[in-house]
């Protein structure tokens, strides 16, 4: 009987041991996509044109949507769940932003996941990756069961937590990265900040090759920087202002492609804005090197020329760089260097912004404005067709963080956006984000997110 | 040939960059009846009578905030000093507030002289009714600096047009050397800037200018040579490995002016480091400097700005 007792009690501890838990690492075990319990609904969504490049698909047809999951894309679809009728406007798979600070815990004066997770939604994303650089930071796994707790209470969309390289984002000492994928991380990044100990990289990217997911890297050497708050360039010495030259970004894009080849692990550039760092990753990629990039929509509408006006909405990091740049990154887009289309959606409260261009926080909101400017600034202005457009959004996001979604195969995610390319606006000053930093307010811009459907639960609706 | 103006397009001046050169001819000619105006024994003209200007010092001055304050009281303006140190600057309050509560007060225009760029704009963007002056913002512009450079070279030369102009030295930190480039390209001047490539802003070139790295090939031929101040306060160490070695490399001595042709002028925005960009035999040489000579023109090219912004503005709107 006592021998009985022991043994139960054996049974109970053996079950939490290390060993045991390293066997579920060993399975990568899959994002969490039923954040949203509610989220399981059924929808029909009748004579939309779909473009879902994920199957070289491009017509008008039917989507049903039963129990959360797309059951059938066709035409004429007979069904009596609840209808959309989206007449006249093109449905996609769901956007996914790789790239949002939703700045809760700790800075819910300039975002939280309710009101970041609105603004997703008001832009056509049905799931974005919150950044770890929160107060304090992502860097355990008590921090992401909040995120990931808080997103299934107030979030509209999906939330893929990424958790920090390092402890504290300091740059020293790894954080422990298996437990932070077990939690529900997708992706690990100090973004913020570059990891700009060389061996602390190397480390992290062998750790992060075990677990199966990407390192994204921040890249900017801020020796270089020395306090610059804006390209370095004609534009900067003109208005006497401390240069960010882009041989920073370059510097440590090619340490860490060097890093990506030596490890074998994946590296995923953020926010690349330079043409130095677009032909390190189309060389590296040529060359078998497992490294993915993405770019905002403000590196490629906007250029340091902009500053002019002093204006500290125009103020982030990576800052708009040079036109030379932009056409770089541009050629990128179209030939297929770059992977995604990453909002880097900073959103910062008015009184922080509202001082002296040095002073101001570096950071720009974006998710309710990407797919707009996207698609006025690089469909209308012909640089790529809808459907690259769409992969830059949604697919290729899906792929590079090897997440659920990006597609309307039967069987995905219920997750679709409803867009009115029709439509033209002005952007206004007020946004679902509880921020208003936009660089692009005032600006008069084509196509318009109609309706944003998450696992069949429509989640905004443009009235 | 553009018509003579007579008055300035902007209720401010935020730079020279956004002036033509009708304008810049314009202050200059006024600058000249104010200069007659300081050799009298009653200085003083009641242009500005009744009109409150507020200058609004966020950073140290010596020279331009008591340039402004005298030009100020001679057009018998009421005149306030704002000082950062011992305001409730200290305790955190920003420039916005700062301004908005002095702007409560009615003045007609405010001289502002501030670290970060673009300062003076976001302050003339803000308030549509009061005219603002920059005063120097950053590295960015020194509009009354450039302005006081160009009325000494014309006075002294009787041209800007085909001048040989040679700025020397920390031109990467310096707002003068950015609003004299643009007003002495305006004007048709011939610019040679020169110092280390340390010092170097990048694609300085495309503001017109011809950058040389070699202080004796920098003076060959120039008319006027503009020594800058090196701005010990804003740089760290590895801009040049020492004070000495750059007085030996682009210091301005008595032996290296004397290359140099006849009837050369020595300028300095001020303040002096002696024995670091300019030696003091040249900088106190009568033949040549007119270091001085800009201070004291200093006060007639602000009293013509205040009066073309604050009196004229006012009076022809």
């Amino acid at each position: 009987m006592l021998a009985a007792a022991v043994l139960a009690v054996f049974r109970l501890t053996a079950q939490v041991r290390p060993s045991a838990a390293q066997a579920k690492y060993r399975q990568y075990p899959a994002p969490n996509t039923q954040h949203l319990g509610a989220n399981t609904m059924n929808l029909l969504i009748t004579g939309a044109r779909v473009v879902d490049p994920s199957q070289q698909l491009d017509a008008t047809l039917d989507i049903l949507i039963e129990d959360g999951t797309i059951a059938k894309v066709d035409s004429n679809i007979k069904s009596n769940v609840d209808a959309f009728d989206a007449t006249g406007l093109v449905a996609t798979p769901g956007f996914i932003d790789l790239h949002t600070h939703l700045r809760e815990p700790g800075q819910e004066h300039k975002e939280t996941i309710a009101t970041g997770t609105r603004a997703a939604v008001a832009g056509g994303y049905t799931a974005v990756c919150a950044m770890a650089n929160t107060v304090p930071p992502n860097d355990e796994r008590a921090v992401t069961e909040m995120v990931v707790a808080e997103s299934a209470r107030n979030g509209r969309c999906r939330v893929y937590p990424i958790g920090a390289v390092s402890k504290g984002l300091k740059g020293e000492e790894l954080a422990e990265l298996a437990d932070l994928r077990a939690a529900g991380c997708v992706a690990v990044s100090d973004d913020g900040k570059p990891v700009w100990n060389a061996q602390l990289m190397r480390r992290a990217l062998e750790y992060c090759s075990m677990l199966g997911m990407p390192l994204v890297a921040h890249e900017e050497d801020a020796n270089l920087n020395e306090g610059g708050v804006m390209h370095e360039g004609y534009v900067s010495t003109l208005l006497g202002m401390r240069g960010i030259p882009a041989a920073s970004e370059e510097t440590l894009v090619a340490r860490d492609v060097i890093l990506a080849k030596l490890t074998g692990a994946h590296v995923h550039i953020a926010h690349l804005s330079t043409a130095g760092a677009v032909e390190a990753v189309r060389r590296a990629r040529a060359d078998g090197v497992k490294v993915t990039c993405e770019v905002t929509p403000h590196h490629l509408a906007l250029g340091d020329d902009a500053l002019r006006s002093f204006s500290t909405n125009l103020k982030m990091n990576p800052p708009l760089r040079s036109e030379m740049h932009r056409q770089a990154i541009l050629e990128g887009i179209a030939d297929g260097t770059v992977d995604a289309i990453a909002t880097d959606h900073a959103p910062h409260h008015f009184d922080e912004k509202n001082v002296e261009f040095d002073l101001a926080p570096f950071g720009v909101i974006g998710l309710e404005t990407a797919f707009a400017v996207c698609y006025d600034r690089l469909v209308q202005a012909k640089v790529i067709d809808l459907a690259r457009l769409v992969d830059l959004l949604s697919c290729g996001p899906a792929r590079t963080f090897r997440l659920p979604g990006g597609t309307l195969r039967p069987g995905a995610l219920g997750d679709v956006t409803l867009l009115d390319l029709d439509a033209r606006f002005e952007v206004g000053r007020q946004f679902h984000s509880k921020a208003s930093n936009s660089p692009f307010i005032g600006e008069t811009l084509q196509g318009r997110v109609a309706a944003t459907i998450v696992g069949g639960a429509v989640k905004h609706r443009k009235p | 040939m553009r018509t003579a103006t007579s008055a300035l397009r902007s209720k401010d001046l935020l730079g020279i960059e956004p002036l033509t050169p009708e304008e810049i001819t314009l202050i200059l000619d006024t600058a000249e009846g104010f200069k007659e105006v300081s050799e009298r024994p009653v200085k003083k003209v009641p242009a500005l009578r009744g009109q409150l200007v507020i200058n609004l010092f966020m950073e140290a001055s010596t020279r331009t905030r008591v340039s402004f304050e005298i030009a100020e009281k001679r057009l018998s303006a009421d005149t306030l000093n704002f000082a950062a140190s011992g305001s409730a600057v200290e305790k955190g309050e920003t420039l916005i507030d700062t301004a908005d509560n002095l702007v409560a007060m009615h003045p007609n225009m405010i001289v502002i002289r501030h670290k970060h760029p673009g300062s003076p704009k976001m302050l003339a963007d803000r308030y549509e009714n009061i005219s603002i002056v920059n005063a120097g913002d950053g590295a960015h512009e020194h509009p009354t600096q450039a302005l006081l450079d160009a009325f000494t070279i014309r006075e002294r030369l009787g041209r800007l047009q085909g001048v040989n102009v040679t700025i020397v030295g920390d031109i990467k930190y310096s707002r003068v050397v950015r609003s004299n480039v643009h007003l002495l390209t305006k004007m048709n001047a011939n610019v040679t800037l020169a110092g280390p490539p340390t010092l170097m802003p990048v694609e300085v070139e495309k503001m017109g200018v011809r950058v040389v790295h070699s202080l004796d090939e920098a003076i060959e031929g120039a008319d006027v040579v503009m020594m800058l101040r090196i701005q010990l306060e804003r740089q760290g160490k590895l801009s040049f490995p020492s004070l000495r070695e750059y007085y030996n490399t682009f210091g301005l001595t008595r032996e290296r002016l004397r290359r140099v042709k006849e009837g050369v002028l020595v300028m300095h925005p001020g303040p002096m480091n002696r024995g670091v960009e300019i030696a003091s035999e040249v900088a106190d040489d009568p033949n040549v400097s007119v270091i001085l000579e800009q201070v004291t023109n200093g006060v007639a090219v602000r009293m013509a700005v205040l009066y073309l912004l604050g009196g004229a503005h006012a009076t022809e709107s």
